[in-house]
């Protein structure tokens, strides 16, 4: 199958849906593979980079769009682009068709398929595909980055000859991919970094990736279902609410990634919080596509309202364009591993697979999506579930050992009642060792459990002492066994003491 | 007197054993024992001195003490289950030559006394053949002359309980009659069963068989005491019987197993359970290289290493020793958790780290570090498996559900090592590999540290 890389149309996108790895890769598989002139220019990658990898370069996106059975791309089709998609293609990108009505019919009528790039779900096996969180990841790093560029001051505290610099302080909220990825950003230029999310869950990430978590001393879980927030209580969002605005006062950098899928973005830092910032603060707003957290962002504009920088860029991932093409490809790269398992040049649009039932929006004109909803959570099942079977035992041992005592006490008395005084002597002295022997092992350490065994196996070979007293018999085959009894011993007692003490000596501190 | 030596020996022994609480103390215990033994073996050649044969008595002990002392010295750390091992069969073999010995001299008892004596001579043999072949057949297997798989004959259940019969009908017969043919006969019962019992366990419950030899081989001691009318045999046989007891039982609760089935034998031996068939079904594990490993390191703060039966095989201690002091220079704080059941023999895994000069002080049990894994960095599993498996907390089919293990998962990274993707010896999937925080270093454990030490410079 012929596969297509066109070049993004929409404005201001920088990014390309590939990288000459992914060519490479594609190849491999057995696809071939055309390029738009000029395509990756943008993210840096020139048209002879894409034929050194085995693509062939095609002069206009029209051609390119006939010849290609499958096409990738990285923003959803333009009405233009989507009138190409013929019967028989593919298209593999973002798509968002939950707002994309009209688009997902004009597309099921062309018998098309469309592979989703935002709807692969959120389930371990499919992390390596997920491009969302790889543009999340970079976003949340940029966001530091303009952050800083628009700072007017240091990130790291210093101590100068000039003087002593007080580290910035960044507050995160939302610890998502983004918001992960910001906080480690952050905490590696040295600011002093807190995060807040509605998932407590999330507390050791955050510690993590070397930020403080802040909690609200306010109980309830904002775990939804794959791995998202969900919306919280009025109680809760006004504890949150004051929270943010004791932070604003004191922070110089204010980075928002909260999101609830299919919803408008949470208003989180009202504008008298804004207000309440100390001049050349600085608030990137990673939502503000959704209509931003903070009420005074301009999505795509970058402001200045009370002194304060609003930046509110919704093309953060393209502003790295490099690094968000190559992961993008990359996660593409292993889409193709999961839709293509037999190298063969043809992808199987497979719906036993879970990964490619999710991600599939549109099966030759047929509309697939919504998917059945993501099974797994990310949090953790409760470790203790394991445990509690363990409690109830001992009191059912201690009565199993008094059982057993008894026991031990009758055939005690059984035996005392026709053995002879001198057998019971030895057997008192048996008795008494043995339970010495109990109570003095069990303080035996774990690490020197093999010690105790050769030290033990060398004593064991007190049994010698049977053979000495023997050993001068009359009758020559007890002198014999009684020898050769002496002689394994012998071996015994020599060979378990040495190599008790050599181990002991390699013990130290 | 030579009562009062034998008092002393056997505080001396005690002393030697209890000294094992603290390595401090350990090698002045294990002065103690030697002390103990030498002096009983002086009183009892005294007593016994108008009947000694003194050339032959001072051969046989001066060959044996050469053979012993080239074994211990030559023996390799990793090589110690096998030495174990071999030396349970010598007292195994020494009780069953000292019984027979004195059931072919001759003596006057009559009565009850001759009863007890006789049936003193019979138990005696009894174990110490079941010691002696049966450690026979660990040895064998922990040196890999003959298969680590279980051998399940068919009805061996069966087959063990006839011996159990008619070793008891022989004993009767023989108690009755006096003459030598129930007592060989019983013997090489024995001797077979000691064989059948422990082929049928499998490799990773050889820690447990190897405990219970010691046991054994202490039983078997104290029978001949009996039989010899010995108080110092009785004591010493006692305390290591009762050692050999304990060891076992720390053993099985460190797997969740019972003793009885861990004896009757087959450890995975049922057939595998859907749920491991489900957990199979997690994804695949990522691999990592020994220089990423090296940088992931470099950046942690905590590391934790897991050592396991794989790092004994690829002889890996020295590296190991040598990363962690390359970290501990970089000041990474570095600790080790130990699994009670890591290796083929209680405490394996100490000795090992002992030889490679690793400070004890920071090898830690399984309950000491296991609270400390969410704030570990990176934890660094060499060549262990069952040990780590998560699916023995959360999947309640699984084989080896219910074992208490190192849950090395709620580390930040996880690095296994391992040669290949097989299971361990439980033979049960792993779902630890697939985790999102873990990462697999395949190759020889040895070479991959050394790679990874490499990498640290």
């Amino acid at each position: 199958m012929k596969i297509g890389i066109p070049k993004e149309i929409r404005p201001g996108e920088k990014r390309v849906a590939g990288s000459p790895k992914l060519v490479a890769k594609l190849i491999k598989l057995g696809f071939e593979v055309g390029v738009e002139t000029g395509a990756g220019l943008e993210a840096n990658v020139s048209d002879p980079a894409w034929t050194d990898a085995g693509a062939t370069i095609v002069a206009d996106a029209a051609t390119l769009w006939k010849q290609s059975d499958i096409v990738i791309k990285v923003n959803p089709p333009s009405p233009e682009e989507s009138a190409r998609l013929t019967r028989g293609k593919t298209l593999i990108s973002f798509f968002w068709p939950a707002q994309q009505g009209e688009l997902l019919k004009s597309i099921e009528a062309q018998g098309a398929s469309v592979l989703a790039m935002d709807c692969v779900p959120r389930i371990s096996r499919a992390q390596k595909l997920d491009a969302l969180s790889s543009m999340a990841n970079i976003a949340g790093y940029r966001a530091v980055i303009e952050a800083g560029s628009n700072f007017g001051h240091f990130f790291t505290g210093q101590i100068t000859a000039a003087g002593k610099v007080p580290p910035a302080k960044v507050l995160v909220i939302g610890a998502g991919v983004a918001g992960l990825s910001a906080i480690g950003t952050a905490a590696s230029l040295g600011a002093i970094v807190r995060a807040f999310d509605t998932r407590p869950e999330v507390a050791d990430q955050v510690k993590s990736m070397g930020g403080e978590f802040l909690y609200l001393a306010f109980k309830e879980d904002g775990s939804g279902e794959g791995g998202y927030a969900k919306t919280m209580s009025k109680e809760f969002i006004d504890a949150e609410m004051k929270l943010f605005a004791d932070q604003a006062k004191e922070v110089d950098i204010i980075i928002t990634t909260a999101l609830i899928p299919g919803r408008p973005a949470p208003k989180l830092i009202t504008a008298a919080m804004v207000e309440s910032m100390k001049p050349g603060s600085v608030v990137v707003d990673l939502a503000a596509e959704q209509g931003g957290n903070c009420e005074l962002t301009e999505p795509g504009q970058l402001v200045k309202k009370h002194g304060v920088t609003l930046i509110g860029y919704t093309d953060l991932p393209s502003r790295l364009s490099g690094q968000a093409s190559e992961l993008y490809a990359n996660n593409i790269g292993h889409l193709f591993d999961e839709l293509c398992p037999e190298k063969d040049g043809v992808i199987h649009l497979n719906f036993d697979d879970e990964v490619i039932c999710g991600t599939t929006v549109i099966k030759e004109g047929q509309i697939t999506w919504p998917p059945p909803a993501p099974r797994l959570s990310a949090a953790p099942k409760p470790a203790a579930a394991a445990h509690p079977p363990a409690a109830p035992p001992p009191a059912a041992k201690r009565e199993n050992s008094f059982v057993g005592l008894l026991v031990v006490a009758l055939a005690i008395l059984g035996v005392g009642s026709v053995a002879p005084a001198d057998f019971m002597g030895h057997f008192t002295v048996f008795v008494l060792a043995c339970f010495v022997g109990w109570q003095v092992v069990w303080n035996v350490t774990a690490a020197l459990h093999t010690p105790l065994m050769s030290v033990t196996n060398a004593i064991s070979g007190i049994i010698v002492l049977g053979a000495i007293l023997q050993i001068g018999s009359e009758i020559q085959i007890v002198n014999i066994l009684a020898a050769i009894a002496i002689l394994v011993a012998t071996i015994n007692i020599a060979g378990g003491f040495l190599v008790t003490q050599r181990m002991l000596k390699m013990f130290q501190r | 007197m030579t009562t009062a030596c034998y008092i002393i020996a056997s505080i001396l022994f005690i002393l030697s054993l209890g000294g094992l609480s603290h390595p401090e103390k350990a090698r002045r215990g294990n002065l103690f024992g030697i002390i103990g033994m030498i002096l009983a073996v002086l009183a009892t050649i005294l007593l016994a001195r108008d009947t000694i044969n003194p050339v032959l008595l001072a051969g046989m002990m001066i060959l044996g003490g050469v053979v012993g002392s080239v074994l211990a010295a030559r023996v390799k750390m990793t090589a110690m289950p096998e030495l174990v091992a071999m030396l349970h069969s010598f007292v195994g073999l020494a009780a069953v030559l000292v019984g027979f010995a004195t059931f072919l001299a001759p003596h006057h008892l009559t009565g009850a006394e001759k009863t007890i004596h006789d049936v003193e001579t019979y138990l005696g043999i009894l174990i110490g053949a079941v010691t002696f072949t049966g450690s026979v057949v660990a040895f064998g297997k922990l040196n890999g002359m003959i298969g680590g798989k279980p051998l399940l004959l068919p009805g061996r259940h069966l087959l063990n309980l006839i011996i159990l019969l008619a070793s008891i009908w022989l004993a009767y017969d023989f108690i009755q009659h006096g003459s030598p043919t129930p007592l060989v006969i019983m013997t090489v019962l024995a001797c077979l069963f000691g064989i059948h019992m422990v082929a049928a366990i499998g490799g990773a419950d050889m820690p447990v068989v190897i405990s219970m030899l010691n046991s054994y081989s202490g039983w078997a001691a104290a029978a001949t005491g009996f039989l010899l009318g010995n108080d110092l045999l009785i004591v010493t046989g006692a305390l290591v019987g009762s050692s050999g007891a304990i060891l076992s039982i720390i053993m099985c609760r460190a797997m969740n197993r019972k003793f009885i089935s861990v004896i009757l034998g087959g450890f995975g031996s049922g057939t595998p359970k859907a749920g491991s068939g489900a957990a199979a079904e997690h994804g695949e594990a990522v691999a990592i290289t020994a220089d990423q490993t090296a940088e992931l390191l470099k950046n942690a703060k905590s590391v934790v290493i897991v050592p396991g039966y794989g790092m004994a095989v690829a002889q890996a201690q020295q590296s190991v020793s040598a990363m962690v002091k390359k970290l501990t220079e970089a000041g990474i704080r570095i600790r080790f958790a130990i699994h009670p059941v890591a290796g083929r023999m209680p405490g394996h895994m100490n000795v090992l780290l002992a030889e490679a000069r690793v400070p004890y002080d920071i090898v830690l049990e399984m309950d000491e570090i296991n609270v400390d894994f969410p704030s570990t960095d990176v934890v660094l599993v060499i060549g262990a498996n069952d040990i780590v498996n998560p699916s023995a907390e959360d999947e309640p089919d699984s084989p080896i559900a219910g074992m208490p293990v190192l849950q090395v998962w709620h580390a930040k990274d996880v690095i296994i090592l391992k040669r290949s993707m097989a299971t361990g010896y439980a033979g049960v999937e792993n779902p630890l590999f697939f985790k999102d925080n873990s990462r697999m270093l395949f190759g020889d454990a040895k070479a991959s540290i050394d790679a990874v030490v490499h990498g640290l410079a």
